[in-house]
C-alpha cells in the first residue's frame, strides 16, 4: 500500500492520548479510594477500527467501529471480582466499582489471593505505525477494485477483507502499577474462485506498507486457476507441505498446554511429559513477545512484564508459562502471561514462535517424490485432548506433488492428526513467517515438510 | 434512545442516504464459574452504543459509536454514508431491498425469575454445591461449573418509520467432570456441552435442570469412561441423543441454508454452500419423515432464536427449510429475498451487539418431532450405537462431509441399551446422512437446545441459535473414523 488518501466526506473518531487513558485510570482509583476500597485495579482499553468486505468483485460490507471499554477488579478481604462498563462519565465509573465491590462480597474467602503487584519495570515496543491508523475507507475501496477488477479480467471471483484497526491499552492499580501499550493492526485476505475452484491468500501487519493486496490477488488468483479439475485421491497417510497458515492453525490449538495451570488441572497434553522425548529434534518453541514479527503488549493481565519463555528445545518440553498464581503454587517466578483476573485458566503464552529451517516451499516440493501441497485447513477441532488428535478439512488449494512436480489439484481431505505425532514427523522446515490463518491467532511459524499425514475421508469437491 | 435514533438517521438523510436503519442497544452480562471448589470467573459487563447503517449511492456502510449524544450520534451517521459512499467505488449493481411494512412496538421475552435479582450467594452456592459433589467421585481431576446471564435491550429505528423496541433475557448453566487417567483425559458434561443449556428464559432454567442430582452421575461416568471399551470402527446404526442432533442440524442443515453463504458473501471466511440456488424445491434432503423449520416465533419455544423481530425489522416467522424430504427454503434478509424469488424477507438478520452490522443468521432450527418413544426406539434396534453429548464437530466449508465426536456412547444389543463407548465418532455426507434417518422420537422427548457460540461474519460475530430436536436414528453411518489408524 501506499500513502494514505484523505477521506471525501466525514472523518474518523479521533483517538484518545496516553493521557487521557491515564486520567480514567487515576479517577477509577481515586473514586475506589474515596469509599475506602482495599485494592484497585483498571484497565481501560480503545479500539478504532473498520472492516471493509467484499465479495462477488464488489464491495458488499463496510464497517467502522469505536469502543472504549473500563474494567474494574476490586479486591478486599481476601475476595476479587471484575466489572466493566463502555461508559467513562463519573457515574458510570462508580458504578462499575461498585458493582466490583457488590461481585466481590458475595463469595467466600479465597486464601490463595495475592495482593496487586507493584510498579514494574517494561521494555518498549513499538507497534504503531501511523499510516495503518490513517487509512480511509476510500483507500480500502480502491485497493479491493483493483483486486476485484484482477478477479474480473481472469473470469474468477474475488471474496476477501481489508480492515485496519488502531488499538490502546492502559492499566493500573492501586499499588502505583501503571503501563500502557499501543498499536495498529491491518489484515487484507483474498479467496478466489475459478468455477468451482478456490485459492486464498492473507497477511497481516502493523504496518499496512508491508501488505501488497495486489500481489496476494495474484498468487491466489494463480493457484485458483491450478486448482481446477480436482482429482480424487484415496484417504490416506501421506507426506504434506504445509504452508505457513496450515501449520499455524493447527499447532495454534497447542498453546494453552504450555499453561502451568492446565497441567495443574491435568487437562494439558503434556502431563506427565515435560523432559521427555515428546517432540522431533529439530523442534524448538518459544514464547517471544519482542520478536520482531510479533504483535502484542509486553505485559500480563495483571501488568506484569512478559518474559521470554524457552518452552520447546529439540523437541522436549522444557518450561511452561507462569501468572503470580501458578508460580506461588509452583513456587517459580511468574513469566507475565497471566490473563486478567479473576479467571480459571491462569495463563497461556500468546506469542509463540517457532524456530524454522532454510527450505524454500520450491525446495520442499522438489524433494518429495509423492505427496500432498496444502494451502490452508478449517473448522479444526480437538478430537482428542490429551494425543492432541485433530480433524478438519483441506481448503482452498490441495496439490498433488509427484516426483518433485506439482502436478494436479486433489479434492479435500478430513485429516484426523495427533499433533504430537506431526511433530515428531517434520522433515524439512523453512523460514519463520508471521503467519496468519483463520483458526489461531497470529504466530510465527514456517512452512512444514511432514511424513504420514492422516487423511481419514475425502469431500466431494 | 429513539431521540438519538431519529438524529442518526436525519444525519443520514441529510447526507445523502437513501435508507438507513439503527440500532441502539444496551447488553448487560454475568458471568459464574468455579473450577474445583473455587470461584473462577465472577463479572459483570454492560455496553451501551449505537450502530448505523446506511444505503447511499447504492451501496452499504455501518458505523458505531458508544458517545450517545446528538453530535455523536450525528458524526457516526456521517461517517456511516462516508463509508457507503466509498463503498460505491468497488461495486457492481445497486443494492435493492424487498419491502417491508413500518412497525412500532415494544416486547419483551417472557421470564419467570430475573437472574439478575436472585442474590449472587444463592447462584454461587448453587454452582460450588454441584462442585463439591463432582469431586466427591474418585478419579475427577477437574471439576467445573457455570452459569451465564444477559439482558439485552435494543431500540431498532428505521428510515421507512419503524421504532421497535425488544428486551430479551437469557440464561445458560452447566456442569463438567473431567478425569485424567493414564493416557487419557475423559469428560462429561451435563446437561450439554458449551457450557450446558442455553435458552430464552430467566433463572427457572437453571432450578429446571437439578444440577445436584446429575452432578455425581456425570462424574461417575467421567471415571467409567476409562475402562470402556473403544468404539468400533463399523458403518452401521447410530441413535443421536437430542442435544448432540441439535448440533448436527445447526452444522448441515442451518448453516448450508444462509443465503449469504449461498451468494458467495462468506467465501472468504465461514465458506459457501452446496445448496445452490437451483436445489430449491428439487433437492431431497433428506428422507421422508423429516421436517426442518426455522422458525423465530415464540410458539415454537423459548430458545437462542426467539424474538419478535429481527433487526432489520422485520417480523419473527416461520420458513419450512425441509418438507417431507424435499428441500423447501433458505435464510433471508431483504437485500437476498428477491434472489429466491420471495417477496419478502423470512426475517433473520441478526446481530451480536450495537456494534456489528446485522448478517444473516439462523433463528431456531429444529427437527420437528416424530412418532417414536425413546423405549420404543432402542426396543427396535437390534445392533447400533447411541451417542451422547458433543465433544468435537467438523464439517468442510460447503457443508458436505462431516465429523463429529461425543462424550459418551452406549452399545445397542438386541433392543437394549448394553455397555459403555468411550470415544464415539461418526462421519458422512450431509444428504446421505439426513436420507439414511428412519425414525424420529415423539415431542415428549424433544427439547429446544441453545447454541450460543456459533461464529461468523468479519468482523467476527458469535451468536446464539435454537435447535428443537428430539433422539433419532440413522442407518448406514461410518462409525469411528476419528480414532482410525490408517
Amino acid at each position: 500500500m501506499s500513502a494514505t488518501r484523505k477521506s471525501s466526506a466525514a472523518s474518523s473518531p479521533k483517538a484518545a492520548s496516553t493521557s487521557d487513558l491515564r486520567r480514567i485510570v487515576d479517577t477509577v482509583l481515586r473514586l475506589a479510594n474515596s469509599i475506602g476500597v482495599a485494592e484497585t485495579e483498571v484497565h481501560v482499553d480503545e479500539t478504532i477500527s473498520a472492516l471493509t468486505r467484499f465479495a462477488n468483485n464488489a464491495i458488499h460490507q463496510n464497517v467502522a467501529e469505536h469502543t472504549v471499554n473500563v474494567s474494574v477488579r476490586t479486591q478486599v478481604d481476601q475476595r476479587t471480582a471484575r466489572a466493566t462498563t463502555n461508559r467513562t462519565d463519573e457515574d458510570s465509573l462508580r458504578a462499575a466499582i461498585e458493582a466490583s465491590l457488590s461481585l466481590a462480597h458475595s463469595q467466600p474467602k479465597n486464601s490463595n489471593l495475592l495482593p496487586m503487584p507493584g510498579k514494574q519495570r517494561y521494555r518498549g515496543v513499538n507497534r504503531f505505525i501511523k499510516q495503518t491508523a490513517a487509512l480511509t475507507p476510500e483507500d480500502r475501496a480502491l485497493a479491493v477494485r483493483r483486486v476485484c477488477d484482477l478477479a474480473v479480467k481472469k473470469g474468477q471471483t474475488a471474496a476477501g477483507i481489508f480492515s485496519s484497526a488502531q488499538s490502546q491499552s492502559a492499566m493500573g492499580n492501586s499499588r502505583s502499577l501503571f503501563t500502557a501499550y499501543r498499536d495498529t493492526h491491518a489484515v487484507f485476505s483474498i479467496t478466489m474462485h475459478e468455477g468451482s475452484a478456490a485459492s486464498w491468500a492473507k497477511e497481516n501487519s502493523a504496518n499496512v506498507a508491508e501488505i501488497d493486496p495486489q500481489r496476494l490477488a495474484q498468487r491466489a488468483s494463480d493457484k485458483a486457476h491450478r486448482a481446477a479439475d480436482a482429482r480424487e485421491l484415496a484417504p490416506g497417510r501421506y507426506t504434506v507441505i504445509l504452508e505457513p497458515a496450515a501449520v499455524l492453525d493447527l499447532v495454534g490449538f497447542l498453546f494453552y498446554d504450555f499453561a502451568a495451570t492446565a497441567l495443574r488441572d491435568k487437562r494439558s497434553s503434556f502431563n506427565e511429559r515435560m523432559g521427555k522425548q515428546v517432540l522431533g529434534k529439530n523442534i524448538r518453541i518459544e514464547d517471544d513477545v519482542y520478536h520482531p514479527l510479533q504483535l502484542g503488549a509486553p505485559f500480563d493481565g495483571e501488568g506484569i512484564p512478559r518474559q521470554r519463555v524457552l518452552l520447546v528445545d529439540q523437541g522436549v518440553p522444557k518450561n511452561l508459562v507462569y501468572s503470580r498464581a501458578s508460580a506461588k503454587i509452583a513456587k517459580k517466578k511468574p513469566t507475565g502471561h497471566g490473563f486478567v483476573l479473576p479467571n480459571e485458566y491462569g495463563e497461556a503464552p500468546m506469542n509463540l514462535v517457532f524456530s524454522g529451517g532454510q527450505a524454500s516451499l520450491e525446495e520442499m516440493i522438489a524433494s518429495t517424490e509423492r505427496g500432498l501441497l496444502v494451502t490452508r485447513l478449517w473448522y479444526i477441532r480437538e478430537v482428542d485432548p490429551y494425543e492432541k488428535i485433530m480433524t478438519g478439512m483441506t481448503r482452498d488449494g490441495l496439490f498433488l506433488v509427484d516426483k518433485g512436480r506439482v502436478t494436479s489439484a486433489v479434492r479435500n481431505f478430513r485429516f484426523n492428526q495427533s499433533i504430537l505425532e506431526m511433530l515428531r514427523n517434520v522433515e524439512i522446515m523453512g523460514p519463520a513467517v508471521r503467519a496468519t490463518g483463520e483458526e489461531a491467532f497470529e504466530m510465527v511459524v514456517p512452512a512444514m515438510k511432514i511424513r504420514d499425514f492422516n487423511f481419514s475421508e475425502v469431500t466431494k469437491f | 434512545m429513539y431521540d438519538l435514533a431519529t438524529a442518526a438517521l436525519d444525519t443520514a438523510k441529510i447526507r445523502g442516504a437513501s435508507y438507513a436503519d439503527v440500532r441502539v442497544m444496551h447488553l448487560r452480562q454475568r458471568d459464574l464459574t468455579t473450577k474445583n471448589g473455587e470461584v473462577g470467573t465472577l463479572a459483570q459487563s454492560e455496553s451501551i452504543g449505537l450502530g448505523i447503517r446506511v444505503l447511499a449511492n447504492g451501496a452499504w456502510g455501518f458505523a458505531s459509536t458508544d458517545r450517545l449524544t446528538r453530535d455523536g450520534v450525528a458524526a457516526c451517521a456521517a461517517q456511516a454514508v462516508s463509508i457507503a459512499k466509498a463503498s460505491a467505488l468497488a461495486k457492481r449493481e445497486d443494492v435493492v431491498m424487498a419491502p417491508e411494512d413500518a412497525y412500532v412496538d415494544s416486547w419483551q421475552s417472557p421470564f419467570r425469575k430475573d437472574p439478575f435479582e436472585i442474590p449472587l450467594e444463592t447462584q454461587l452456592a448453587l454452582l460450588l454445591a454441584a462442585d463439591a459433589e463432582m469431586r466427591r467421585v474418585k478419579g475427577v481431576t477437574l471439576t467445573e461449573t457455570d452459569m451465564q446471564f444477559r439482558k439485552i435491550d435494543s431500540w431498532f429505528a428505521s428510515s421507512i418509520g419503524s421504532r421497535i423496541h425488544q428486551r430479551k433475557v437469557i440464561t445458560g448453566c452447566g456442569i463438567v467432570a473431567t478425569s485424567f487417567q493414564g493416557d487419557e483425559i475423559q469428560k462429561r458434561s451435563y446437561p450439554n456441552s458449551f457450557g450446558g443449556q442455553h435458552a430464552l428464559q430467566g433463572y427457572e432454567l437453571v432450578e429446571s435442570l437439578d444440577l445436584l442430582k446429575h452432578a455425581p452421575m456425570i462424574a461417575d461416568e467421567a471415571v467409567a469412561l476409562h475402562s470402556a471399551a473403544q468404539c468400533p470402527q463399523k458403518t452401521g446404526t447410530l441413535i443421536l441423543g437430542g442435544s448432540q442432533l441439535g448440533l448436527q442440524i445447526h452444522e448441515s442443515v442451518g448453516h448450508p441454508i444462509e443465503l449469504d453463504r449461498v451468494l458467495g458473501q462468506e467465501a472468504n471466511f465461514a465458506g459457501t454452500s452446496f445448496l445452490t440456488l437451483d436445489q430449491l424445491n428439487k433437492l431431497r434432503y433428506a428422507s421422508d419423515i423429516v421436517n426442518v423449520v426455522a422458525d423465530a416465533r415464540l410458539e415454537h419455544g423459548q430458545g437462542l432464536g426467539t424474538f419478535a423481530y429481527d433487526d432489520e425489522g422485520v417480523p419473527a416467522q416461520c420458513t419450512d427449510i425441509i418438507k417431507a424430504g424435499q428441500f423447501r427454503g433458505y435464510l433471508s434478509n431483504r437485500e437476498t429475498a428477491h434472489l429466491v424469488g420471495l417477496k419478502r424477507s423470512s426475517g433473520t438478520m441478526r446481530t451480536e451487539s450495537w456494534n456489528r452490522l446485522p448478517i444473516i443468521r439462523m433463528t431456531n432450527v429444529s427437527l420437528l418431532p416424530g412418532t417414536w418413544t425413546f423405549d420404543d426406539l432402542l426396543g427396535d434396534t437390534d445392533d447400533g450405537i447411541l451417542m451422547e453429548t458433543n465433544r468435537s464437530w467438523s464439517i468442510d466449508d460447503r457443508r458436505y462431509q462431516f465429523q463429529f465426536s461425543t462424550e459418551i456412547g452406549w452399545e445397542i444389543k438386541g433392543g437394549k441399551r448394553g455397555r459403555m463407548l468411550k470415544n464415539p465418532s461418526y462421519s458422512g455426507i450431509t444428504t446421505e446422512f439426513w436420507n439414511s434417518c428412519d425414525a424420529i422420537c415423539k415431542r415428549e422427548h424433544w427439547t429446544l437446545w441453545g447454541t450460543p457460540n456459533c461464529g461468523k461474519g468479519q468482523p467476527m460475530q458469535t451468536m446464539g441459535t435454537g435447535h428443537g430436536a428430539s433422539p433419532s436414528r440413522f442407518k448406514n453411518v461410518r462409525i469411528g473414523a476419528a480414532f482410525s489408524k490408517l
